[in-house]
């Protein structure tokens, strides 16, 4: 198998194509045809399970938007996701399918865990959330190294290393939480004792959201798109991404630079997991699950804004907005909570299908 | 306990997950990876049981997961074939939109109890020594995922258009100058492919792990149901010795956790990740450079036979698999 199984051809999902101003209009008019048809066909499967299709998109939009608290919460869940984007930015441009970022996110959320644990006592709060954020961070990174070095020196294609190594870290959490970290008396699968709110990040008053949740996000996205867009160092992650064979006679160092890449993507993620134990909306504690499918979200958001990181800043949003949205089909109509991915995952699909369409209506004038 | 009712429980365990390796394997032999796998099984074995629901018609129930798993092969094969998209993007999407959809749609039917496959042992068959029990006590569905292996097989390595099928995944030009329709035969295979891969889905729902629920309990198969058809070197029955492996594994584990009470229950389940990921590391790491260099460390002996297991053991994918063809 090797780099054989998925060809970098795979990585075209780069492709930006240079589009000229005559057939700009007919793009927009795909995209968003793109989006009216993953509504109609969410509306379709709505009508199939007897919910008024009007009723469920209002309930999700004042779900997310119909007060200032939901829409805090709203942000709440974009931050991870902003984390998660940023990092897959960069192993999408090295050509990667950093599946493993879900097991990056929780081993972010455990290694964070544990250093709280062990330092609440003993140091002032500040130093405990920026000692367990760098934790979160290398324990994301190492998770991401292991699934890089099974691809580089097992031979092990990502997807399936970081796949398995996703269900480890989950079971890991069972383990801890069922273990070691048990609540004193009760050990259960709801999670570990919950923190104190001195280390909580503390958010605006009435407005329930950190800023600097949000801010982290943001910056990693920032940061990220500098990276890619004008160093030496993204220069080469896009080349290795383009063409394998052609990057390594170029001379760079192309497992060190994949390495590289699972590590930043993978610390990136961690640091998701640490928002999550920390974050305003957390439950403040370390539970299975504790992923909450963010990263795997985070893998639409970037697919749907054609890897661009400015692009998976309003996306990611969108996501998050549907996401929390979604609870309420949940708690005020009996409905699944899944229908927010039904939605976001039929919005990739029509994005997929109309770039394909555009590349056969609108052939490339190169030729 | 006795060995054949150990090993006949096996093979009335294993038909979901050969049927899906089987399809996956035919799929990926004509070039072309359904990545959906572990979505796909969900949804097909949700459509299969309510299907079979409603119509009180078991067969009804399998037709209908196996035509859904054929229409998410389609929007694959439409996907990348024809609109030139990346088949993994594509599958990883599908993957968790129909995960999703499973949970959606099948809401209202969970914990329902419904139709079940009914056991048919063959008379007079079922009575002999050993082999009665294991072979002969089962149900159609079982009888058909032995037959289906042996099937693939023939097809795949005994057969005109099988050797056409194989050259659509190693060397579509050649195939294509040959006079086979490359993309249309794709479509087909792929369609093919998912039917089975239904097939696999409804068998859970229709008599492994009756009915449906969410969490179904079966998340994470269709990774290692890809995961086995790559062990399997992309050859029907070695990924059906390796499906039988996987089933084996779980019913020793089952086993186990009646006789070790003291191990949280909860980390079973991913007993068999940690396995895919040294069972893909050993067929894969005998073309690393290091392991190489590793072995000649050893004396001239020892590192022929070590070579040789690993040699054995490697397995390599359909030259062309997940590439595009295009006629210049």
């Amino acid at each position: 198998m090797g780099s054989g199984w998925v060809s970098p051809s795979e990585a075209k999902v780069l492709n930006h194509r240079v589009i000229r101003s005559d057939t700009r209009a007919m793009e927009w008019f795909l995209r968003s045809s793109a989006i009216l048809v993953a509504l109609a066909l969410s509306a379709v499967i709505l009508l199939i399970v007897g919910a008024s299709p009007w009723d469920a998109f209002a309930l999700i939009f004042s779900g997310s938007f119909g007060s200032s608290a939901k829409l805090a919460y709203v942000m709440t869940a974009w931050a991870p996701m902003l984390l998660c984007s940023a990092g897959l930015v960069v192993t999408f441009a090295a050509g990667l399918w950093n599946i493993g970022i879900e097991g990056q996110v929780v081993m972010g959320a455990v290694f964070a865990t544990g250093v709280m644990q062990a330092l609440q006592n003993s140091l002032p709060p500040n130093a405990v959330l920026l000692l367990a954020a760098s934790a979160g961070f290398l324990g994301g990174a190492l998770w991401g190294m292991f699934a890089g070095g099974l691809k580089l020196y097992g031979n092990v294609n990502e997807i399936f290393g970081g796949l398995g190594l996703n269900f480890i870290a989950g079971s890991m959490t069972v383990y801890l939480v069922l273990g070691p970290w048990k609540r004193p008396g009760i050990g259960s699968t709801s999670g570990t004792e919950p923190f104190s709110p001195s280390l909580w990040l503390p958010a605006f008053k009435g407005f329930q959201v950190s800023p600097i949740e949000v801010l982290i996000g943001l910056v990693a996205i920032v940061l990220m798109a500098v990276v890619l867009r004008g160093t030496y160092l993204g220069l080469q992650l896009k080349a290795i991404g383009r063409n394998q064979r052609s990057a390594f006679l170029m001379g760079i160092p192309i497992g060190r630079r994949m390495l590289f890449a699972f590590a930043l993507c993978g610390g990136l993620a961690g640091l998701a997991g640490w928002v999550l134990v920390v974050g305003t909306s957390a439950r403040h504690n370390l539970f299975p699950l504790i992923s909450s499918g963010y990263g795997f979200l985070a893998i639409l958001i970037v697919l749907l804004a054609n890897l661009s990181a400015l692009w998976s800043v309003p996306i990611s949003f969108f996501f998050a907005a549907v996401v929390m949205g979604s609870l309420q089909l949940a708690l005020q109509r009996q409905l699944d909570s899944s229908l927010g991915g039904v939605i976001q995952g039929l919005l990739v699909l029509s994005i997929l299908m109309m770039q394909g369409l555009r590349s056969r209506l609108l052939p490339s004038k190169k030729r | 306990m006795d060995l054949s009712i150990l090993i006949a429980s096996v093979l009335a365990a294993s038909p979901p997950i050969l049927f899906a390796v089987l399809g996956e394997t035919i799929t990926e032999k004509a070039g072309v990876i359904n990545l959906s796998l572990d979505g796909s099984i969900l949804l097909t074995a949700m459509i299969g049981f309510v299907v079979a629901l409603k119509t009180n018609n078991i067969i009804a129930g399998f037709i209908a997961g196996m035509m859904t798993g054929a229409f998410v092969a389609l929007i694959i094969a439409f996907v990348s074939l024809t609109l030139h998209q990346p088949q993994v993007a594509t599958g990883f999407v599908l993957t968790l939109l129909c995960r999703d959809l499973a949970y959606v749609l099948g809401n209202p039917y969970a914990h329902v109890p419904g139709p079940l496959v009914p056991h048919t042992p063959i008379p007079g068959f079922m009575d002999l020594p050993v082999i009665g029990p294991i072979l002969f006590d089962q149900n159609p569905v079982v009888y058909l995922s032995l037959f289906a292996i042996i099937a693939v097989w023939a097809y795949l390595f005994k057969t005109q258009p099988g050797l056409k099928l194989q050259g659509l995944g190693e060397r579509p030009a050649a195939a294509f100058v040959r006079g086979v329709y490359v993309t249309r035969m794709r479509y087909v295979y792929t369609l093919i492919g998912g039917a089975l891969v239904g097939l696999g889905g409804a068998s859970f729902s229709l008599m492994v792990k009756p009915g449906w629920a969410r969490p179904y309990g079966i998340e994470g198969t269709g990774w290692i149901a890809l995961a086995i058809v790559i062990f399997g070197g992309w050859h029907p029955i070695r990924a059906a010795i390796g499906a039988y492996f996987f089933v084996s594994l779980q019913t020793a584990v089952n086993l186990f956790q009646s006789v070790l009470p003291n191990v949280p229950t909860q980390l079973f389940p991913a007993l068999p990740f940690p396995l895919m990921i040294l069972t893909l590391l050993l067929v894969t790491i005998g073309n690393t450079e290091w392991m190489n260099r590793f072995l000649s460390l050893f004396p001239e002996k020892t590192q022929r036979l070590l070579a040789r297991t690993l040699k054995t053991l490697q397995t390599s994918p359909p030259a062309s698999l997940g590439t595009i063809f295009k006629k210049e």
